[in-house]
């Protein structure tokens, strides 16, 4: 009997890019990271006293609030791509306005990403 | 099918869909949709607010100039209120998130409890944006 290969027939797959899943599990994972950087600096600005150059440059001064600073950040901007790409992909039907804007959104955000290293690399 | 959509239909007319006067006037929206929407403009409106958000970022962390530069910028009550804004729509979608996560592991997804649950974000989000606006005005 001759092997079947499996992607034809009733097997085969015949919707979708297949990238739904992964944008859609790393959105959720950003979250929960940005969920605990949120509560570390709500927690320390609403409990803080006298806010002060010292204090503030010295909490970003430490090497590893620099690089959990740095990792969320880099996750809010793969967040920020999956949800603003929804909005285009939901509102803007012109498939040549929506491709430059989708375009202009991600150069945008890994430009904001280098500037987000500078900044934290400056303290 | 109720009498409404026959009588539409025999007039020979195209069922039309809902559009935007009936998704803001026309019909009460549930908590539910309120929170979704909000959730939608409050990410978008953070979005086009990155370029203040990280000037304001760079300007505090640079050096001790930079810093009295920055404070002079947020001391100002106009800057204050659009921090505040901005608060609400982080905090918003801080909480809808939340709530998203545990609808992801099938809680809270009945009909009655996923309306008591939005609810919750808003009045959530509004308690923490007051305690922001306290904080941000000097009062504690």
């Amino acid at each position: 009997m001759a092997h079947t290969p499996k992607n034809i027939g009733q097997r085969r797959l015949v919707v979708g890019a297949h990238y739904g899943m992964r944008d859609w599990l790393a959105q959720r994972v950003t979250a929960i990271v940005m969920v605990i950087f949120t509560v570390i600096l709500l927690v320390s600005f609403l409990t803080g006293q006298n806010f002060t150059y010292e204090g503030w440059a010295g909490l970003f001064a430490r090497q590893w609030f620099k690089l959990f600073t740095m990792v969320t950040f880099f996750g809010l901007f793969y967040h920020v791509w999956v949800g603003i790409r929804d909005i285009w992909m939901d509102y803007v039907k012109p498939v040549g306005i929506r491709l430059t804007l989708q375009i202009a959104t991600v150069l945008w955000l890994l430009a904001c990403a280098a500037w987000t290293v500078q900044i934290l690399w400056s303290v | 099918m109720s009498e409404a959509v026959k009588n539409v239909q025999k007039r020979g007319q195209p069922i039309r869909n809902v559009n935007i006067t009936d998704i803001t006037m026309n019909y009460k929206q549930p908590p539910s949709a309120i929170v979704s929407i909000l959730h939608r403009i409050s990410g978008f409106v953070l979005f086009l607010a990155l370029p203040f958000l990280l000037y304001l970022f760079e300007q505090s962390l640079r050096s001790e100039i930079s810093f009295a530069h920055f404070a002079g910028i947020v001391s100002h009550p106009f800057t204050k209120i659009v921090i505040l804004g901005l608060s609400w729509g982080y905090l918003h979608h801080f909480c809808a998130g939340i709530r998203h996560l545990f609808m992801d592991n099938h809680m809270a997804l009945d009909k009655d409890a996923s309306q008591r649950t939005a609810r919750y974000v808003l009045a959530v989000s509004l308690a923490l944006t007051v305690l922001v606006a306290l904080k941000l005005f000097g009062v504690f």
